[in-house]
């Protein structure tokens, strides 16, 4: 038993003699329809639909005419939103088969797309941006922020669409300080797709550039389509400065928009996001200016209040040191005032002198019979020398030298 | 093609620092006052540059070697 073509003939034998087993029979048959149907897109609606515990999904596909089991296993149904409800219109990519067990012929759907709205466009551009979300290039965390003042801008566009005009008289208008290189590609069309990736690709070899808008003006569903191929969206997710992508009217999205890090809505948008405003501008050299000179201000107050905390301390140390000599003053005042004669005659004491006015000190000083004069505390007293005799050992013999 | 001469992005970055080390206070009046006036400089280029500025539309060729040329556009 080989080929193909060995079940027919076999088939056509008489008798019972050499007949097939039931095993033989569905193992033939399952060889024979996945070799004649390796791959099938198959469109129909979803019934009797069933998800297992398992995680694989049963159901059938039917028309009005006839109807398939199918089988959706857990590692290929797992990648999709959600499950189909039933009557559901879908497409679905699967490899039809045999399942000997119960004989019954089956597909074993890879793939499954609702065709509402769309058809095979939806179907190719749901299949892509699958695919582009399995590569993780629908990541918002990989959306990059756009500079703030662009100096060289790269549009990839065709060069006689409205796109590029639209994008060049918005910058014109709102910030002039750049430099637009436009790498002309044909954007619909026959070699649309290879032009366009072309063109991202050399964006990329472009030294100091800021940013890339890539994009084209409106136009018909088959126009815009060139936008939507997987092919292109991967260029634009390779381009190693931030992209903004405008394809169209607002309405228009195309899966370049998803992949890129800003989706415009038109390209006159996607100008205006790509720079400043001129009067933005203005305001934000303003603000600058108003923050240089505040910044002076508040230095020179921090100046002044720094120098009349310095002379603050400065007077405090002279007044300190004022106080100190008058405490002094006071003190030594003080004792000067014990110190004066008057103060002692207060005391009891009484001061001797002669007719010169001399203090007279010891007795050597009183000559017996002269006269002088004894002032006390209240006045003067005209005395005479009677007598003299010396107090003590001591005395006299200091006296004596 | 040629690298992209001083910009108005440059003055516009500078300037953000001299502001930001004004409205710190570890300066002193000196510094300040040089910082001061390295920004209003600054500050006057940058507006001569946005006035002076004028934006220029080129269309990039690749030759067949490989290297990249510009080229005038007339739209």
């Amino acid at each position: 038993m080989g080929g193909g073509l060995d079940l027919f003939s076999a088939a056509a034998v008489d008798s019972g003699e050499g007949a097939w087993s039931v095993s033989d029979v569905t193992k033939r048959a399952r060889r024979i329809i996945e070799a004649g149907m390796t791959r099938v897109w198959v469109k129909g609606e979803v019934s009797g639909f069933k998800a297992y515990r398992s995680g694989h999904w049963y159901f059938s596909l039917r028309d009005a005419e006839a109807q398939v089991r199918c089988v959706m296993w857990r590692t290929d149904n797992r990648r999709l939103p959600g499950q189909p409800d039933e009557g559901t219109q879908v497409f679905v990519e699967a490899r039809p088969t045999v399942w000997e067990e119960r004989g019954e012929f089956r597909l074993t759907v890879k793939q499954l797309v609702p065709t509402e709205a769309g058809g095979l466009w939806q179907l190719r551009l749901e299949q892509a941006k699958a695919a582009l979300a399995r590569d993780g290039l629908l990541d918002v965390s990989r959306k990059r922020p756009l500079p703030d003042y662009p100096q060289r801008i790269a549009v990839v566009t065709s060069l006689d669409g409205a796109a590029l005009r639209d994008i060049v008289s918005v910058i014109s208008r709102r910030w002039p300080a750049v430099e637009l290189l436009v790498i002309a590609v044909r954007v619909q069309g026959d070699g649309a797709e290879q032009e366009l990736c072309g063109g991202l690709e050399l964006v990329n070899r472009i030294p100091d550039l800021d940013l890339v808008i890539v994009g084209r003006g409106g136009g018909s569903r088959e126009d815009l389509w060139t936008f939507n191929s997987e092919r292109v969206a991967r260029a634009v997710a390779a381009v190693n400065v931030p992209t903004i992508s405008a394809v169209g009217h607002e309405t228009d999205v195309a899966l370049t928009d998803l992949v890129a890090d800003l989706r415009a809505p038109t390209p006159s948008a996607a100008a205006e996001a790509a720079v400043p405003s001129g009067a933005e501008i203005e305001g934000s050299l303003n603000n600058v200016a108003r923050r240089l000179a505040r910044g002076l201000t508040t230095h020179a107050q921090l100046g002044r209040e720094r120098l009349a905390r310095t002379s603050d301390r400065l007077s405090a140390v002279v007044l300190a040191q004022l106080e100190q000599r008058q405490a002094l003053l006071e003190r030594l005042s003080g004792q000067l005032e014990a110190l004066s004669p008057l103060k002692v005659l207060q005391r009891g004491y009484s001061v001797a002198r002669d007719e010169s006015g001399n203090v007279l000190k010891q007795i050597a000083d009183f000559a017996e019979g002269s006269e002088f004069r004894l002032t006390v505390s209240d006045g003067d007293i005209e005395a005479t020398v009677r007598e003299t005799g010396k107090t003590g050992d001591r005395d006299a013999g200091s006296r004596r030298r | 093609m040629a690298s992209k001469t001083p910009s108005f992005r440059d003055e516009i970055s500078r300037l953000e620092e001299i502001v930001h080390s004004l409205e710190s206070d570890d300066l002193d009046l000196d510094q300040a006052l040089h910082l001061f006036e390295e920004g209003v400089s600054r500050l006057k280029t940058a507006r001569k540059l946005l006035s002076d500025s004028e934006l220029t539309v080129k269309r990039v060729l690749e030759e067949a070697d490989g290297t990249l040329n510009t080229d005038d556009v007339s739209l």
